[in-house]
């Protein structure tokens, strides 16, 4: 393993930024992991943190097959970490929306450069995402449908479901979207939590990378064997949105499967406590997003179930 | 006349409600809507939705039309000093135009764009953020520009830039409504979370110019000044490359020549000149930076380039 600064910035008042990245083997760029862009990415700098005490192991193993290179790179906003901020400290803009980044442009615009120069040239690109409302995913592999990877490759994770996104203009700036435009085969895996640590989820994260690392050639170990995939359309699966506001108590949980018409959720008013509205599954399916926070606003997604 | 336009309930007894005020007077149809508190910490707008309105109220004899005033599109940014939307932290101008079965700030986004189409003229009001001023100008993208354009000089602003489109500009409001065929102008000006009165003032001219060109207001008008527009000219943008302090020399509007001393970055802690900041080109500071602390790649100015052959105007 080769510890190394892929980018730094200096800052006026704290110690100089360093992107660092974990490099295992050599040879052909075979994978490049990214984890934490946003300084509330705790589940997504955890599972890179796993991946390189496996990649340790397996390199001391030989199992890191000749000729492939993987990069790990665990956190890149730490400052905003540290602060306990989701976006940059300063302007509170999003590295995630500053791809493919810019060398002489702001201060975010050239932290994405940055980085997205050493991300360019793998073959794979993995990216431990997150979603902006507070919430548990059940683990799933996610791909922007740009046309240059083909879905099917998420099989090889061994997640329960591949989910295929139809990218809005807001997704054009993203790591992923750009990866696949500079000819990487980008993938999204969500391990459920965000600002916690989910170690259940992050076992399945890590199982999945290895699974498709394994699958793809690039190490050569025993997995489980996993899930058969189910690949289908982000537009295919039914939200489940609040109708009203108040105190959200859950009565399920991700991975939960629910018939149509099951009772799922209540609002209570916060004030007196009476039940304001009853949260009913729309269809029958499997609970893939499940809102976690204990205050909801009206037509907030609470629930993402497959049918 | 007040209308609420939007409304979605809160987690905690209150609703949000997006309000527009309508003046109506006369038999013209013609109807301008000013909209602005899209960011939360752009006040500009706020200044100008007042005198304007206050201004029309005390003439409306003079007036002959249908003014909409929408003061704030995002009034939970505005209350709590953020820019984008407070609970979400996403920028509302990326959500547009919204979808009616979506989010609750999808349906609000929604609801907005279903209430300013048809008008005949549309002006979205920004400042800029709290780390640059702007001299008044108007943005618009190059597809939009040979119809915006004429709106545009009327409008007494001293900069119209006509921009490359972006891809992921196409989920802002002026975009959503220019591409269904409602005109809606941008305007920069200021500085985040301030109010500068002569910018108002200036802006405000310009709108009563517009309203009298559209046969809406048949009161006096001041002079209006003719703005440079970008087409002909080229932008330069001046960012740090060290981390520190900007102390600028150059003042706002300058005239400088390329390689002049605009300003230093400076290290409080030892006392020494990080990076001295040169004029990328010759031209007119007509952005800098306001706030001081910068990190390499923050902003500090943007120089507009005298037309080729000619001198800056």
């Amino acid at each position: 393993m080769k510890k190394k600064i892929l980018f730094s910035l200096k800052s006026p008042y704290r110690e100089q930024l360093d992107v660092i990245g974990y490099k295992f083997g050599h040879g052909h760029k075979s994978i490049a992991i990214v984890g934490a862009l946003r300084g509330n990415e705790i589940q997504q700098m955890y599972v890179c943190s796993r991946m390189i005490q496996e990649l340790k192991k397996l390199e001391s193993e030989g199992k890191i097959l000749e000729e492939c290179e993987i990069l790990v790179i665990p956190c890149v906003n730490y400052y905003s970490m540290n602060l306990g901020k989701r976006f940059w400290t300063m302007d509170n803009t999003d590295i995630n929306r500053m791809f493919p980044g810019y060398n002489l442009g702001e201060t975010t615009q050239r932290i994405a450069d940055g980085l997205f120069t050493k991300l360019q040239g793998y073959e794979y690109g993995i990216q431990l995402a997150s979603f902006y409302q507070p919430g548990n995913f059940l683990p799933h592999v996610k791909i922007m449908d740009t046309g240059f990877t083909n879905a099917e490759i998420m099989k090889d994770f061994g997640l329960q479901f591949g989910i295929i996104r139809k990218p809005r203009p807001y997704d054009t700036t993203t790591l992923n979207y750009n990866w696949q435009i500079w000819e990487t085969k980008a993938f999204s895996v969500y391990a459920n939590a965000t600002d916690n640590i989910d170690k259940k989820s992050a076992d399945e994260s890590v199982n999945a990378i290895l699974r498709f690392m394994n699958n793809k050639g690039v190490i050569n170990i025993k997995t489980s064997p996993g899930y058969i995939t189910e690949i289908i359309n982000e537009s295919e699966t039914q939200q489940i949105q609040s109708e009203a506001a108040g105190i959200f108590i859950s009565l399920t949980e991700v991975g939960k499967i629910v018939e149509r018409g099951t009772l799922i959720g209540k609002i209570i008013n916060p004030f007196d406590g009476e039940v304001i509205s009853e949260i009913r599954s729309s269809v029958s399916g499997i609970i893939y997003f499940e809102y976690h926070s204990p205050l909801i606003n009206e037509k907030t997604v609470c629930f993402k179930i497959i049918k | 006349m007040i209308e609420t336009i939007a409304t979605a309930s809160l987690a905690v007894n209150e609703n949000l409600n997006i309000q527009k005020r309508r003046i109506k007077n006369g038999n013209n149809k013609t109807r301008l809507s000013i909209v602005t508190g899209t960011h939360g910490d752009e006040l500009e707008g706020q200044y100008l939705a007042y005198m304007l309105g206050k201004y029309i109220d005390e003439h409306i004899e003079l007036f002959d039309g249908i003014l909409d005033i929408y003061p704030a599109l995002n009034p939970m940014g505005i209350d709590s000093i953020t820019r984008g939307i407070p609970i979400f932290d996403l920028d509302m101008n990326r959500v547009f135009p919204g979808t009616k079965d979506g989010t609750m700030i999808e349906v609000i986004c929604s609801s907005i764009i279903d209430d300013l189409s048809g008008s005949d003229v549309c002006i979205d009001i920004h400042a800029s953020n709290i780390f640059l001023k702007e001299i008044p100008q108007i943005r618009m993208s190059v597809p939009t520009a040979d119809t915006l354009l004429p709106y545009a000089k009327m409008l007494n602003v001293d900069f119209v830039w006509v921009h490359e489109s972006a891809t992921v500009l196409e989920s802002t409001l002026a975009h959503t409504l220019n591409k269904i065929g409602t005109k809606t102008l941008v305007v920069e000006m200021g500085v985040g979370m301030r109010i500068t009165k002569e910018y108002c003032q200036q802006l405000f001219d310009g709108i009563l110019n517009l309203m009298k060109s559209l046969k809406m207001w048949k009161g006096e008008t001041n002079s209006i000044r003719e703005p440079i527009i970008s087409i002909d000219h080229e932008v330069g943008f001046v960012n740090s490359d060290a981390a520190g302090i900007f102390i600028p020399f150059s003042k706002f509007g300058d005239i400088v020549k390329k390689g002049d001393h605009i300003g230093d970055v400076v290290d409080p802690l030892t006392s020494k000149i990080v990076e001295k900041i040169k004029a990328v080109c010759d031209g007119m500071i007509f952005t800098l930076r306001e706030y001081p602390v910068v990190y390499g790649g923050s902003l500090l100015a943007r120089i507009l380039e005298p037309v080729k052959g000619g001198d800056t105007e």
